[in-house]
């Protein structure tokens, strides 16, 4: 068990629960997922309790996260699109706290399953659309038809289009899926490794120390990760968002 | 390398399968639990939940008291600079006035200095030629008595010479002449 790099993404059951025989337990991974927002929402509303001109430490951090959002948002998408400033706002306070939560040894990483990048992406593509719809109607699909491409060549650059903008979902989410999962499995390869070779005595210990630094090294990596891919997660929904909002500006 | 990885974990956990399911008594049999169908339900019904509830904490709360605080903050800066800017015309103004009231005093001491000059100038002037008028009287005075005891002396000296010449005569020729004829005499000597 200890050695399994896939232990970590099981889910147990901590309430089981069932509805009409469909299972609806609270699991690990809710666990999880109520302890990010309880984390990122206590955090943010303790650090703004103040109010202060002149920001404390933790109000500064708070401070930063939602300027950095609000940045990234208005440089994708214009001041139009600072209505769906909330979206971007908690899917990057989400997706990035929930990264970190993994970071904690036995912890369960929530972005692991693609079940859950895939409804967040999904939230996101259907977000695009209806406001995509709602605002130009008919108007939305000229997203599809870029200006400037001949005549002749536009059946093809339509069709790329659309199949562009339909696997944007799948791309969204698998991206964010399969680098949290695929870090904390080397980790836990890596990690493995140290304890199997020490197991062999005296060389395999001075041997486990090349996979120890490499776990090192890669617990550093994987902060970055954490954050680079709420990173890239949030910039993705901005420029989505943006395309919703000027579906012929591209 | 990270697909490789993910390839040999599966299988062994396609291996470890049975093992697994027995552990933790859970559906998930020997499937990669990320792909397990049978979490979904719970997995979206949680997330729905919670990513739900932050989203509602989000935009009602932390954006709000967020953006209040910059607000704030934006807004006492801009008045700030506002008023630095005030501030700084204001003490521009004071100093264009002080300035301009400083040329102003200089301007006025010149014209005081040169009036000053003029009176003094005037007033010296006045007091010499009374002076001089003064001095030009008394000379006048003294020519006219130059004038009189010249002319008291010229008219001494016929008498005085009628008398040096009845004298002489008297001596000489040591008669007497009279006073009339010297007299007639000298004037006609004076005459010559």
């Amino acid at each position: 068990m200890s050695n399994d790099p896939i232990h970590q993404f099981h889910l147990q059951k901590l309430i089981p629960l069932e509805i009409g025989g469909v299972d609806i337990s609270f699991t690990n991974s809710s666990l999880f997922m109520a302890a990010t927002v309880a984390a990122t929402a206590g955090f943010m509303i303790w650090a703004t309790s103040g109010r202060g001109l002149i920001p404390s430490r933790a109000q500064s951090v708070a401070e930063i996260a939602y300027e950095f959002s609000s940045n990234m948002l208005r440089d994708a998408a214009g001041s139009q699109g600072m209505r769906f400033f909330p979206l971007v706002f908690s899917l990057f306070l989400f997706i990035l706290i929930g990264n970190l939560w993994g970071m904690f040894p036995y912890f369960f990483t929530v972005t692991s399953h693609i079940i859950v990048t895939a409804a967040l992406a999904l939230l996101v593509f259907a977000t695009v659309l209806i406001a995509g719809l709602s605002q130009h109607g008919l108007g939305f699909f000229k997203l599809f038809v870029p200006s400037g491409v001949p005549g002749w060549l536009l059946p093809l650059v339509v069709a790329i289009e659309v199949i562009s903008f339909l696997t944007r979902p799948i791309s969204h989410s698998v991206r964010l899926f399969a680098n949290m999962l695929a870090g904390h499995i080397t980790l836990k390869v890596f990690a493995g490794f140290v304890v199997s070779l020490s197991a062999l005595g005296v060389v395999g210990v001075a041997g486990s120390v090349l996979p120890l630094v490499m776990t090192i090294a890669l617990t550093a990596l994987e902060f970055l990760v954490a954050f680079l891919q709420a990173y890239v997660f949030a910039m993705l929904t901005c420029m989505y968002i943006n395309d919703a909002i000027h579906p012929g500006g591209h | 390398m990270f697909v490789t990885t993910v390839l040999t974990a599966s299988t062994e956990t396609v291996v470890e399968g049975a093992e697994h399911a027995a552990e933790h008594g859970a559906a998930a049999g020997g499937v990669f639990p990320p792909f397990d169908p049978s979490s979904f339900a719970s997995q979206l019904l949680w997330l729905a939940i919670t990513f739900g509830i932050f989203y509602y904490v989000v935009s009602k709360v932390i954006i709000p008291r967020l953006s209040g605080i910059l607000g704030t903050r934006r807004d006492r800066i801009s008045r700030d600079l506002d008023e630095a800017q005030r501030m700084k015309e204001e003490s521009d103004a004071a100093l264009a006035a002080y300035e301009q009231e400083l040329a102003e005093a200089r301007r006025s001491a010149g014209q005081i200095a040169q009036e000053a000059r003029d009176k003094a100038k005037a007033e010296a002037d006045a007091r010499r030629g009374e002076a001089e008028g003064r001095l030009n009287e008394k000379l006048a005075v003294s020519e006219k008595e130059i004038a009189a005891i010249k002319a008291k002396a010229l008219s001494e000296v016929d008498g005085i010479a009628t008398d040096t010449a009845t004298e002489i005569v008297r001596q000489l020729v040591g008669g007497t002449a009279t006073r009339a004829d010297v007299a007639k005499a000298v004037a006609a000597a004076a005459k010559q």
